[in-house]
């Protein structure tokens, strides 16, 4: 591959163009040029350990599973499978680090390692993401101007509370809770991973987290980044391996706190069988964000804001402003708008500058996004998706595509997808609007468009949901917190809110 | 109450539960005595609530959540404090029945009162406060004006254990209500015999109906249906049994209840943020 | 509800004209995200090509004078010598076209005379720029007297620029009036106005002036005069932009844009056509939908032409100045 790219950026050099002679009007756009983010600063070993007590450590099952990029199939890496034996030294490994360490690390020099490992981010942050892309599937232009800033901003963001925290809590005395078992997604794998490690370390606890067995590359990285940090051995323990994995470290009798990304299925599950402990514990799970459009809005902005709201990411995003609900004076226009501007989508090789939409992350979820689009089609609601454009012949892609005229009560307005796959449901009255929006046994997020303040206030405040997006859409931000309703978990990351669920307040 | 003692007329009422603003049996028909603490001597029936009357009740509760969280908090913290002045007017009732049925002490009986009386004031001074101390507004760096505020967590189903003192249940009572949440209260085993005055007080108080719904009956029984109701959104445990609360956040795993075990010191902003939501919304900055 | 107001078309009935909500954060993401595309290759080359025949290359000083008229006509019509570039390619191996000529030259009405015949059997048009320009702040009649001069001396094109005072004011009507008058004034010419939208102060205020002037018979609409120091701007292209797709959209009428002012760079330049294949598509990619009010623009497409062909960067002399 590497090869490949050396003779591409020659091919660039030298190639003699026919200028004017290229009919490219047809569509511009539909035809830019490759403009291909170099693999090369990018190494990924042949083999990854787990990252235990500041060593790369063999698992004791001696078992290793491979790593793919979901844009081409082929095999990037093999990683470990920490079995039992494995999650039992991390946990003893963060234990001992934080009895001996961590806890008696002050507030000024944990500030210092975050600050540290921020810095190291943003140096390393062209490479973290190309391999996240590489990994992930997700296009070059997210994971460089979406997800690393983000990580970075993370780390900078909760540096600054390590020596801070009698200022979060004004009158009680605060302590960090332990060991914190951590086990997250696959869908912003780095970005989850600073949403775990950054507060957990900040408020003085140590981790042990257990990466996407899809995605476990950018954390592996980051376990590099910590050791560059000079952040002492074991206070950040990274492990790979699947559910049974994250099962065997949620369910370690010596953790303090779990904290788990992922489906409400599994957090439903996790949630019971930590019942009998006195582990804290929070979800981030899953959702079927409304995403209401009223007839007073900014149509063509509220048309990016749908794009946005579903599109980003390929859909596998747990806030995604999956229900679109229309006031149904607009709906033909903001339908026909959404067509056009979908036409202008390009989903191809994520590692092109131009892809907006990037691979599916995994063969598994490419047949569940498929199936239910199926489903979708049996049912009744109009089915689009754009002529233009062609998916790349390997790798997992499915184009951007939507169901207009679907009945609340239909199979895609209550699942959620974690695809690009957007379901449009008119109403008449804001009334009805905020009952169609909280018509799920979800309450992650929702999004409001309409340019009356009044109305804005009125709705955003009746919404059973976490996050509400006035007028945007997916923005997130580490000072803001963000987390769900229902069963869209509980407990709050980012802002001063993301501290509270790692203390002890006394 | 002296007419309880063995009067010739004694036929042991029935006390009754208070669901939807309405005094009512369960609709079982099922009771069962309660007898004065240490004696065989009876002093009232109380409804056996049944799976029926907690439905009933979580409907009131629901119906009731949005029309209580929708008043103003200055509104919210009005009622409580008319709350604590009803308490107050009804003091030697309760204190009557502490000492007859429960056999507390009548100083202890009149300080518990009292602190009941303090919980219910604070709370009702808390009402439009605590939004300002656990709200933020957040400095995001692109331009969007974000802000995070609190919100009620809805329906809570407040469960007593088998021996909290009064004052600490009804601060807890107050502080899940302050916020705009409405309840559905399985009243511990021995404090039932306060069901009628602690009814009266909420009948009388301009709380509106369905915030506060009481019952009685079998604790075990009820709370698994009260735990694995899924129009409820939190649970809070008054108890300290650990198999009690365990089961809870089995039951309660399926909408991901939160369960919250308050601590015994009531008088706190952690009894107001433990039922609490926070909703974090952005609007751009632009003309 | 929508808000509207009502304007009175030329043919006595009335019109209801939607006040179109617009949010400035969302439309500043939207326009950067055009810069975050990355044109390379024969795309590029084609975007700087298509980019030179879409300049417009203007002269509006006081000072101007007929021979300085008859030089900018010949940078039009050859951009750079045509044997100079012949030479470049030949010693680069490279097989493509010759550079185009741009689109049209814009003048005084005074100059419109000499330009026409300096530019004569080119195809390149002749624009000019009456109506009282920049200000505006003349009488109708006068205006339209300006306007019939320089289509007498034959000028092709006319760039007008809206009454802000009246639009302020809001005195949409007359705003509206008075670009019927001039587009009828205007004949087969065609009518460029220039909403002067660094004046405007809000994109609401930018895209409901776009309603009035494409209602009104604007050919094309256009952001700047080029004199205040508040230019074209990718947001307030967009906003243009969209107001020309949904009357499209509507009746089937393709209105040109020409944003004006500000856009020196051939990055810039393809971020614009980015935008305008995205929001418009296809058939605004020419000189006939699309416009660059942009002299200092040409020499950097050159360069980057250069660029492309040859793989060295050049430096600004490499090109004559005008």
């Amino acid at each position: 591959m590497k090869t490949e790219t050396a003779k591409q950026g020659r091919e660039t050099m030298t190639k003699k163009s026919t200028g004017k002679n290229l009919d490219l009007s047809k569509e511009f756009h539909q035809h830019y040029a490759p403009s291909l983010e170099s693999r090369e600063i990018v190494k990924i070993a042949e083999r990854y350990e787990l990252f235990i007590g500041g060593r790369w450590v063999k698992p004791q099952t001696k078992e290793y599973f491979p790593t793919l990029n979901p844009a081409t199939g082929e095999v990037l890496s093999q990683l470990a499978r920490a079995g039992a034996a494995d999650v039992d030294l991390a946990v003893k490994t963060a234990r001992q680090a934080y009895t001996k360490v961590w806890s008696k690390t002050s507030g000024r020099d944990r500030s210092r390692y975050l600050f540290r490992i921020a810095r190291l981010i943003q140096e390393r942050s062209r490479e973290l993401a190309v391999l996240e892309t590489i990994d992930n599937g997700k296009p070059i232009k997210e994971t460089r101007d979406v997800d690393l800033p983000l990580v970075a901003a993370h780390f900078f963001y909760n540096a600054g509370w390590a020596d801070k925290l009698e200022y979060a809590f004004p009158g009680k005395k605060v302590a960090p809770l332990g060991v914190a078992a951590q086990v997250i997604p696959w869908n912003f794998p780095l970005l989850m991973a600073a949403w775990k490690i950054a507060p957990a370390l900040a408020t003085g606890n140590t981790v042990v987290l257990k990466a996407a067995e899809t995605t476990s590359l950018t954390a592996l990285a980051l376990a590099e980044i910590c050791a560059q940090a000079g952040l002492p051995d074991g206070v950040v323990n990274i492990i790979t391996g699947a559910g049974e994995t994250g099962a065997a470290l949620v369910n370690h009798p010596d953790v303090n706190k779990v904290a788990f990304t992922g489906s409400t299925e599994v957090g439903k599950i996790i949630a019971r069988a930590i019942a009998p402990t006195k582990k804290r514990l929070t979800l981030e799970l899953g959702g079927k964000s409304a995403h209401m459009i009223f007839a007073d809005a900014a149509i063509d902005q509220a048309v990016e804001g749908i794009i946005n709201g579903i599109y980003f990411n390929q859909g596998h995003v747990c806030c995604a402003g999956s229900r679109l609900l229309v006031e149904e004076s607009v709906a033909d226009e903001v339908v026909r708008k959404l067509k056009k501007r979908m036409e202008s989508i390009r989903v191809g090789n994520p590692l092109d500058k131009n892809t907006d939409i990037g691979a599916i992350n995994s063969q598994g979820e490419l047949e569940k996004i498929k199936k239910l689009v199926a489903i979708g089609k049996q049912e009744e609601g109009e089915f689009f998706e754009p002529a233009s454009g062609t998916l790349p012949s390997k790798g997992y892609f499915h184009k951007p595509c939507f169901f207009n005229r679907v009945a609340s009560s239909s199979t895609l307005n209550r699942v959620e997808i974690f695809g690009p796959v957007l379901t449009i449901t008119t109403f008449r009255t804001p009334e009805e609007a905020i009952s169609k929006a909280n018509d799920t046994p979800y309450g992650l997020a929702a999004g409001i468009w309409s340019e009356k303040g009044s109305k804005i206030h009125q709705v955003a405040s009746a919404l059973k949901a976490g996050v509400v997006w006035a007028n945007t859409y997916n923005k997130f931000d580490p000072t803001s917190p963000f987390g769900g309703y229902n069963e869209s978990g509980f407990g709050r990351e980012g802002g001063r809110h993301g501290l509270f669920p790692y203390l002890e307040v006394k | 109450m002296s007419g309880l003692n063995g009067s010739q007329l004694a036929v042991p009422k029935t006390i009754k539960m208070y669901i939807d603003g309405a005094f009512v049996r369960s609709e079982s028909g099922r009771s069962y005595p309660v007898y004065v603490k240490g004696t065989k001597q009876l002093y009232a029936n109380l409804c056996r609530g049944s799976r029926k009357d907690v439905r009933a009740a979580v409907t009131a509760a629901q119906e009731a959540q949005p029309g209580w969280s929708g008043r103003s908090a200055y509104n919210r913290g009005q009622i409580l404090y008319r709350m604590a002045e009803m308490t107050e007017s009804k003091r030697s009732e309760f204190v009557e029945l502490m000492t007859e049925t429960m056999g507390t002490t009548k100083a202890a009986a009149a300080s518990s009162v009292t602190r009941a009386i303090d919980a219910l004031v604070y709370f009702a001074g808390f009402a439009d406060k605590y939004h300002q101390v656990l709200g933020s507004e957040n400095p995001v760096s692109s331009p969007h004006y974000n802000f995070t505020c609190s919100e009620p967590v809805g329906v809570v189903g407040l469960l007593g254990g088998d021996t909290v003192d009064f004052d600490v249940w009804v601060g807890q009572l107050a502080a899940i209500i302050c916020s705009g949440n409405t309840v559905v209260a399985l009243m511990p085993e021995l404090e039932s015999a306060l069901l009628a005055p602690l009814s009266e007080v909420l009948a009388t108080s301009d709380l509106p109906k369905g915030v506060v719904n009481l019952l009685s009956g079998e604790l075990d029984e009820l709370r698994a249906v009260v735990a694995s109701h899924m129009e409820i959104q939190s649970l809070c445990y008054m108890g300290d049994d650990s198999k009690v609360w365990s089961e809870l956040k089995v039951l309660g795993a399926e909408n991901m209840k939160r369960v919250v075990a308050p601590g015994r010191e009531t008088m706190g902003l952690e009894s107001i943020s433990g039922f609490l939501e926070f909703k974090t919304v952005w609007h751009p900055i632009g003309t | 509800m929508r808000d509207f107001i009502n304007i009175k078309m030329p043919n006595g009935s009335e019109k209801p004209l939607p006040l179109v909500s617009v949010d400035k954060v969302g439309v500043t993401e939207r326009a950067n995200f055009f810069t975050t595309r990355s044109i390379k290759k024969d795309s590029k080359l084609w975007a700087l090509y298509t980019a030179i025949s879409m300049v417009d290359l203007t002269t509006l000083e006081g000072a101007d004078t007929d021979d300085r008229v008859r030089q900018m006509c010949a940078k039009a019509i050859h951009p750079v010598s045509p044997y100079l570039f012949q030479e470049m390619c030949r010693q680069s191996g490279a097989a493509v076209e010759p550079i185009p000529s741009v689109a049209a030259v814009c003048v005084y009405p005074n100059r419109v005379k000499t330009a026409v015949a300096a530019l004569k059997g080119t195809g390149i048009q002749v624009a000019s720029v009456a109506t009282g320009f920049p200000a505006g702040q003349v009488a109708l009649d006068i205006k339209l007297q300006d306007v019939k001069q320089a289509v007498e001396a034959g000028a092709s094109e006319i760039d007008m620029v809206i009454d802000r005072g009246a639009f302020h004011s809001g005195r949409y009507q007359d705003v509206f009036d008075e670009i019927v008058a001039i587009k009828t004034a205007c004949g087969d010419a065609h009518l460029k106005v220039i909403l002067e939208t660094g004046e405007l102060g809000s994109l609401e205020k930018v895209r409901f002036a776009s309603d009035l002037a494409i209602q009104a018979g604007a050919d094309f609409i256009k952001t700047s005069t080029g004199k205040i120091p508040s230019a074209a701007s990718l947001p307030v292209t967009l906003v243009m932009l969209q107001a020309i797709s949904d009357h499209y959209q509507a009746t089937g009428r393709k209105v040109g844009m020409k944003p004006a002012g500000g856009i020196r760079t051939a990055k810039q330049a393809i971020h614009y056509l980015c935008m305008v294949s995205e929001v418009l598509g296809a058939e605004w990619m020419n000189p006939q939908m699309f416009r660059f009010g942009a002299s200092v623009l040409l020499n950097d497409l050159l360069r980057q032409v250069y660029k492309q062909i040859t793989g060295r960067y050049y430096y600004t002399k490499a090109f004559s100045l005008d």
